[in-house]
């Protein structure tokens, strides 16, 4: 009832919607749900957690998909998790990283990853209060991130050409160009969980709560 | 209209309507005996039959609204011209965009969507089939976290700047859809389940982390925009909507959720779509937006005619519920005066407010402030840069000011007044 109050002061508004809410309420004693602009709108399921309730006569389950099967979940189940969850099998060094780049990365970022004309790859200078630049060596702060965008984004224009290993071996020359890692590092679903980027410990959650007098 | 005319204009009505204003010297060109006719002879729908019926409307000749499109690329964003609108409902066709690999081309019977991960029963569904749950609709805004962008660099404010230009990363609609938490049920969330990564079947295959918590409240599988089905640049045939959400959250052509103990850290909520904050920290998941208000007129580049009543009319709007108040100053923030809103007052959505105030002809500076009901206050510049810096990128939420200069002109900013 408290959030009537922001319906203003059009009284005959505020009459038509309290003899909506008593006349609903004497309807249906087992009613708790209001949404939208406050009015009780019908009969809903009370979920815990959620405003958007399901009507009351709705079943335990609808059954209108279909279970998905293991190999569909592993076709599509692409991500990766910083500790490693979702890495293939495979890897890349150095080196064969340098002819993967220079083939497929370097028109859009550069012989450096410093040129452009997209994002800036390289800066291995680290910052103490603000960054000037946000690169893979002073932004990122997972090198697992690398491998979830590449594979799935690129190359731009023909992104998902790239096979496991050769993912792998473009990662491993973006870090040694970040300096990072070493001239003869490998990147595998060991190693690269394991690399520590500059940034990591820079970044904290979100700490904004609204309220009055609050600016964060 | 007097383009419109010229093709018609006969030699008589030529001779006739401007013989004599040319020996007055009114009438030097043809172009001005053009006009002159458009304003003395205008067409008389009266006298004329009109056209049919059709079966898509179509906007009045001289009402062409358009989205302002910065660059043309794969990665790139278009405007909504909020200068252009009333009321809060924004018009699908121009609902702004933001696209980090174009827009994809996605039958509605092809598309299908992968629910799995922590979860009792992963399961794919048809549109047809997510279309059989129980609907709802909510009226939500939607804005990108990099509204605003424009309008935070100390050293580079504007003041030729459009409000749509500045801040038409804004939209509204009425999203129709199956509650992620019918789905959620459906499929059964295991315990110790608290994320979601939503992954789009654009070619970026577009990625965010989401609380659990979040989209079990309220956010919405969408299939539906202001009555019809999403187009295409807003994610056809689904996209996920996260109710006060930026807008990168809720990630179009949705094609997948992974139920996670943890976020993803996907290259959108690392790289980008995060604040340094100028103590050596980064915010992350920065995902609630702040409330916000805009005077959309008048703004650049309009010209007020002349002194008197104008009514200063604006859109505020706060991811963290119901907007309670909007203050407009109308001498550059020294007074502040409770502006009108027209309701209803929706939970995260868009007010109209309005002001009216007589315009005495001199300089002054115009701002809203908006306030929303946790009691959070739009905050001034000064207030954000001591809060976070002056380096970041995304939730630029201050307070906006145009200045009236006496010649009218309008321009972005507090000018030297303040």
């Amino acid at each position: 009832m408290s959030q009537l109050s922001n319906w203003g002061a059009d009284v005959e508004k505020l009459f038509v919607a309290s003899l909506v809410v008593v006349i609903l309420m004497a309807a249906c004693t087992d009613m708790s749900e209001t949404s939208y602009s406050g009015q009780v709108t019908s009969a809903e399921i009370a979920m815990p957690g959620t405003e958007l309730g399901l009507p009351v006569n709705a079943p335990d389950r609808f059954d209108f998909g279909v279970e998905a099967s293991e190999q569909r979940v592993a076709m599509w189940d692409i991500d990766v998790r910083p500790d490693g969850l979702g890495l293939p099998e495979g890897n890349g060094s150095v080196q064969e990283g340098r002819n993967i780049y220079n083939v497929h990365c370097i028109a859009c970022h550069g012989p450096t990853g410093t040129e452009g004309p997209n994002d800036r790859l390289v800066d291995s200078e680290q910052w103490e209060d603000v960054p000037t630049t946000r690169t893979v060596g002073n932004y990122w702060p997972y090198a697992t991130t690398l491998y979830d965008y590449i594979r799935k984004a690129m190359p731009q224009l023909t992104p998902g050409i790239l096979t496991a290993d050769e993912v792998y071996a473009v990662i491993a020359y973006v870090l040694w160009m970040n300096e990072i890692v070493s001239e003869d590092a490998v990147m595998d679903s060991e190693t690269l969980p394991a690399v520590v980027m500059p940034a990591r410990d820079k970044f904290v959650m979100d700490d904004r709560v609204g309220g009055a007098g609050i600016v964060r | 209209m007097p383009s419109a005319e010229s093709p018609k204009l006969s030699r008589r009505r030529w001779i006739t309507t401007t013989s004599g204003v040319i020996a007055a010297g009114l009438v030097k060109t043809q172009a001005d005996a053009i006009q002159l006719i458009a304003q003395e002879a205008p067409t008389d729908p009266t006298k004329v039959p009109g056209r049919l019926v059709s079966e898509i409307g179509s906007r009045a000749p001289g009402e062409q609204p358009k989205r302002l499109i910065r660059a043309p690329a794969l990665s790139s964003s278009s405007r909504t011209p909020l200068a252009d609108l009333m009321g809060t409902i924004t018009p699908a066709d121009l609902h702004f965009e933001r696209h980090h690999a174009g827009i994809p081309e996605i039958r509605f019977e092809d598309h299908e969507l992968l629910v799995h991960g922590m979860v009792e029963r992963p399961m794919v569904f048809r549109m047809s089939e997510l279309m059989r749950y129980p609907q709802v609709s909510r009226i939500r805004f939607l804005e990108c976290s990099g509204n605003g962008g424009g309008v935070y660099n100390r050293e580079r404010m504007p003041t030729e700047v459009t409000v749509q230009a500045l801040d038409g990363l804004l939209s509204t609609s009425e999203w129709t859809g199956v509650a992620v938490s019918t789905i959620l049920r459906e499929v059964g969330v295991r315990p110790g389940a608290n994320w979601v990564l939503a992954e789009g079947g654009d070619s970026a295959v577009m990625s965010r982390s989401v609380p659990l918590e979040k989209v079990m409240k309220d956010s919405i599988l969408a299939y539906g925009q202001n009555g019809e089905r999403i187009r295409p640049e807003q994610g056809y045939p689904l996209r996920l909507f996260n109710p006060g959400y930026e807008g990168n959250t809720s990630v179009k052509w949705l094609r997948r959720i992974e139920v996670t103990d943890q976020p993803t850290h996907t290259r959108d909520e690392t790289s980008k779509y995060t604040d340094p904050l100028g103590d050596g920290t980064v915010r992350q998941f920065s995902l609630v937006m702040d409330a916000k208000s805009v005077i959309t007129f008048p703004s650049y580049p309009y010209v007020l005619p002349d002194k008197g009543w104008w009514e200063i009319r604006g859109l505020a709007w706060s991811g963290r519920g119901r907007i309670t108040r909007v203050e407009v100053s109308t001498d550059g923030g020294r007074n502040w005066s409770d502006a009108a809103l027209e309701g209803p007052i929706l939970d995260k959505s868009t007010v109209r407010f309005r002001h009216l105030f007589e315009w005495n002809g001199r300089d002054t500076v115009i701002l809203s402030r908006a306030t929303d009901e946790t009691g959070y206050v739009q905050p001034t510049v000064e207030q954000l840069w001591e809060a976070r810096g002056i380096r970041t990128s995304y939730h630029q939420n201050h307070q906006r000011a145009w200045k009236i200069a006496r010649t009218g002109e309008v321009t972005f900013g507090l000018g030297d007044l303040v």
